[in-house]
């Protein structure tokens, strides 16, 4: 348990000593020259399988090994969207681990992520759409996930600020919905876990660049790091847009490819908008924040990039995108917006288990939508890193799916995969 | 926003263009492949980060393939080629 529990009396008895009485949240270690497990990367990933390696597995003896700060990469540039309704079965049983797990988080870290299950509806343009929305709602439904159909009045009630005029640039005519996704605090969920896996005996340590990996008779054994090289009996990489220079690094290549994602935010407004909304059609999806602010996401940049700025034709599209959808945004301010490198797979879905070279294991290529997958993710990647075994729910994931063909093609079912 | 000297057009924006990702991946002879080659053939990439060869199509323009070398971390382009000329080198 952490040192200091975060509760109303003690913030009342901080409060008192004016805040001066706060004990950092996790330390700041030197590396040892060997623990029994590290991991590589310290975006939500990492962490949440440090975490899990202690609390499911009793491996403490473990270090998470952080190139920048913590939640730097990817975990802290996101849009936040936290679903499960994914097309294949395979996909439900993952993300629905991941976002039930969500549900207890901030019980379970004693750290408040904000999960706001505020619901997301994604809507449908066109006949087609629409028919493919009632395909796609029976078969998350036979995932035993909830989902809902909704028709054009529906979405008119839930959305009076859409534009569903007879002559909106997207007609809209209907849509689906899952009442238990939303959003939830990236960093957050990134410190969260940091500090429980911390109060567990796991030593983070930030500005620690992995350069190399140290082998033995064929097995990885350690890794050269930019503060001297570390010996582990086994390495796990979480390490999402890098997974590919890593991988190169120890001597393979990946099916994945680096890409810029871009994300908006505007200046605050009341509230106006009280669910995520997304739109195929559109690639635009949009959701507001607690302060007020509209968050909103678009498709991938044009080419691959290891860049982490957007390119303008990107903005472009996303922005009228959003203002054909809901004209009144149109006179709002764009107050910031960033890129994240994601890696992105043929099949839009996750490499979680052993990589091509022993001692060595993967969570990877969650490309556009892995935040809502951390809990996951860290579970899975532990597992297999604590037993040598795949947990069941990570087995239609590994790399081998790639040689058999069973491909999980999230890609082809959903389209955006935020 | 990258400006791409199409061989046949000229310099044009890049929203004209499909980025058809790596260049130069050799097909293996389908009849003797083993599974793992056709998969690597099929699905692995070296993703570089510094420069890269690309391949792109002019979509909404001539419709014609060419070769691009690109750093994917500064966007810089360069060298622009053919489909069927090898990697360039050294000054590239
Ligand atoms: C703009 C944007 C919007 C998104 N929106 C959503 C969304 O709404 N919902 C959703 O579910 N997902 C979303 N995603 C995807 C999601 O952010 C990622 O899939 C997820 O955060 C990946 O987590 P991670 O821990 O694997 O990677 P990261 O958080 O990127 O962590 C990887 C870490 O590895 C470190 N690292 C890299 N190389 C090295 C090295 N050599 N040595 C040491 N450390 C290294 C990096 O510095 C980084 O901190 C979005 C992504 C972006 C960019
Ligand atoms: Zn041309």
């Amino acid at each position: 348990m952490p040192r200091l529990a975060y509760s109303a009396f003690s913030l009342l008895r901080q409060g008192l000593n004016r805040h001066r009485g706060w004990p950092a949240a996790w330390r700041t270690p030197e590396p040892k020259a060997h623990y029994a497990a590290i991991v590589v990367g310290g975006g939500g990933h990492g962490l949440a399988t440090a975490y899990y390696l202690a609390r499911n597995h009793g491996v403490t003896d473990v270090a998470v090994l952080e190139r920048g700060w913590l939640g730097g990469g990817n975990t802290g540039r996101n849009t936040t969207v936290v679903r499960s309704n994914y097309y294949f079965p395979a996909s439900g049983a993952l993300y629905d681990l991941a976002l039930k797990l969500y549900e207890g988080l901030s019980r379970d870290l004693n750290f408040n992520i904000m999960l706001s299950q505020r619901g997301m509806l994604m809507l449908a343009h066109s006949a087609h759409e629409l028919e493919f929305a009632r395909r796609t709602v029976n078969a998350i439904r036979r995932n035993g996930i909830d989902c809902t159909l909704l028709d054009r009045d529906q979405v008119r009630r839930r959305l009076p600020i859409l534009d569903m005029s007879p002559d909106a640039r997207f007609p809209v005519v209907g849509g689906y919905r899952q009442a238990r996704a939303g959003v939830a605090r990236h960093d957050a969920v990134a410190w969260g876990y940091a500090r429980a896996a911390d109060a567990r005996g796991v030593d983070i340590i930030q500005n620690c660049e992995v350069l190399g990996f140290i082998f033995e008779g064929g097995r990885v054994v350690g890794v050269e790091t930019s503060r001297g090289a570390i010996r582990a009996d086994r390495v796990g990489l979480a390490v999402a847009g890098h997974s590919g220079v890593l991988a190169a690094k120890a001597g393979f290549r990946l099916p994945i490819t680096s890409y810029a994602l871009q994300a908006f935010v505007s200046e605050p407004i009341k509230p106006i908008l009280h669910e995520v909304v997304l739109s195929s059609a559109t690639g635009v999806y949009v959701s507001q924040s607690d302060k007020g602010e509209l968050v909103v996401g678009g498709g991938l940049d044009l080419h691959p990039s290891y860049s982490q700025r957007g390119n303008l034709p990107v903005v472009e599209g996303v922005m009228s995108g959003l203002v054909g959808m809901f004209p009144c945004f149109a006179n709002l301010r764009m107050m910031r917006s960033w890129g994240g490198i994601v890696d992105v797979v043929h099949d839009s879905s996750p490499i979680i288990g052993p990589a091509p070279v022993p001692g060595l294991y993967l969570d990877c290529g969650w490309g556009t939508g892995g935040f809502k997958a951390i809990p996951a993710g860290g579970t899975l990647l532990a597992h297999v890193m604590a037993t040598g075994e795949q947990h069941p729910i990570a087995r239609p994931f590994g790399l081998e799916r790639f040689r058999t063909g069973a491909l999980v093609d999230e890609a082809a079912a959903s389209g955006i995969a935020h | 926003m990258l400006l791409i000297d199409c061989p046949w057009c000229g310099p044009r924006d890049e929203a004209e263009f499909r980025c058809g990702g790596e260049g130069h991946i050799a097909r293996p002879d389908p009849d003797t492949a083993d599974d793992a080659t056709w998969a690597a053939y099929l699905f692995d990439r070296d993703n570089v980060k510094g420069l890269g060869f690309e391949r792109w199509h002019h979509r909404h323009g001539c419709g014609r393939w060419f070769n691009v070398a690109r750093d994917t971390v500064t966007h810089e382009i360069r060298a622009i080629y053919a489909m069927t000329d090898p990697k360039p080198t050294g000054g590239a």
